[in-house]
C-alpha cells in the first residue's frame, strides 16, 4: 500500500525535499531572509521597468540576493546534473505549448497570492501561517483539476 | 551585500536547487504525476522541507536573536485576502497545464533542461503582467 503510492520510490523524495528545507534554512538562519522563489520574478523587473509597481522597496532592496539566490539554484542543479545527472541533460515531452501559457498562469498568480509552492508552501507553512494554508490547498485544488482535465483532452 | 552574505545566499540556493534536482521535482511529468495522483512523491518533498524548515524559522530568532551575519530575521507578511485566492487558484491552473513552478523553472537551466527557458520566460511574462495591471488599478 505505501510503496503503490511512491511508483519510483520514495527516499529521494524525502532526502530532496530535506536538502530544500536546509537551504531555505540556512539562507534564513545566516541572512534572516526569507526565501520564497516567485518573488524574484517581479524584483528582477525592477532593473528595467521603471513602472512604480516594480520600483517598491521591498523588490528594490531584495532583488540583489534574490538574483544571487536564483543563481544558486541553478549552481545547486548543475552539481546534480555533473554529478549523478543524464549525460545529456534533462530532457522534457511536455509541448512547448503547454510549458508557456502555464507558465505565464504560474507567474501572474503566484505573483498576485504573493507566493507559490516554496513561498506559501515552504516559507509560509513553516510561518505557520493561516493564508498560507489557504493558497496551498487553493493551488492543490485547483492544480488537481486542471492538470486532469489536460490530461482528459488530449494534453500531455 | 557583503561578500559573506553574497556566498551564504549562493550556498543557501544551491542545497535548494540540489534537492529540488535530487527530488526530480524539476521534472514537469513528476509534478503532473503527483496532481493525477499517480505518484504522491511531491507530498514527501514538501513535507520534507517543511519539517526542517518549521525548526529553523521558529527556533533561531528565539535561540539566536539576530542572523549569524547580522541584520534582523524577517517575517513573512500574512494576509488572507482576494488577491491571495485568485492568485492562487490562477497558480493552480497553470501549475496544473505545465507541471513547473518558479524554483524548479530557476533550477531545471542547471540540469540542462532546455524546454525550461519557455516555462521561465512565460512565468517572468506573467509576473510583469501582475505588476503592469497592478500599476493601473493603483497608480
Amino acid at each position: 500500500m505505501f510503496l503503490s503510492l511512491f511508483p519510483t520510490g520514495w527516499g529521494h523524495y524525502l532526502v530532496g525535499g530535506l536538502l530544500i528545507g536546509a537551504g531555505v534554512s540556512l539562507l534564513f538562519i545566516l541572512t534572516g531572509w526569507v526565501g520564497g522563489m516567485s518573488t524574484v520574478f517581479t524584483s528582477t523587473w525592477s532593473w528595467v521597468s521603471r513602472r512604480p509597481f516594480f520600483q517598491h522597496a521591498r523588490f528594490v532592496d531584495t532583488r540583489a540576493w534574490r538574483l544571487v539566490f536564483a543563481l544558486g539554484l541553478i549552481i545547486g542543479a548543475g552539481i546534480w546534473w555533473v554529478w549523478m545527472g543524464p549525460v545529456g541533460g534533462l530532457h522534457t515531452d511536455i509541448p512547448l505549448w503547454q510549458l508557456g501559457l502555464g507558465g505565464v498562469l504560474v507567474g501572474f498568480g503566484a505573483r498576485l497570492a504573493n507566493g507559490c509552492t516554496s513561498g506559501h508552501g515552504i516559507c509560509g507553512l513553516s510561518s505557520l501561517q493561516m493564508p498560507s494554508l489557504v493558497a496551498v490547498l487553493t493551488f492543490m485544488a485547483t492544480g488537481f483539476i486542471t492538470a486532469n482535465a489536460v490530461l482528459y483532452w488530449g494534453g500531455h | 551585500m557583503s561578500f559573506a552574505k553574497f556566498l551564504a545566499v549562493l550556498a543557501s540556493g544551491a542545497f535548494f536547487g540540489f534537492g529540488l534536482a535530487l527530488s526530480t521535482m524539476v521534472s514537469p511529468e513528476v509534478v503532473l504525476s503527483f496532481l493525477r495522483f499517480q505518484d504522491f512523491g511531491l507530498m514527501l518533498v514538501m513535507g520534507g522541507a517543511v519539517c526542517v524548515t518549521v525548526l529553523a524559522y521558529q527556533l533561531a530568532p528565539r535561540l539566536l536573536g539576530r542572523p549569524v551575519l547580522g541584520g534582523q530575521f524577517a517575517v513573512r507578511p500574512a494576509v488572507l485576502d482576494r488577491p491571495t485566492l485568485v492568485g492562487a487558484a490562477i497558480f493552480g491552473v497553470g501549475w496544473g497545464v505545465c507541471g513547473v513552478c518558479p524554483g524548479p523553472a530557476i533550477a531545471g537551466l542547471g540540469t540542462g533542461n532546455w524546454a525550461m527557458l519557455v516555462a521561465l520566460a512565460g512565468i517572468a511574462l506573467g509576473a510583469y503582467a501582475q505588476g503592469y495591471l497592478q500599476d493601473r488599478k493603483a497608480p
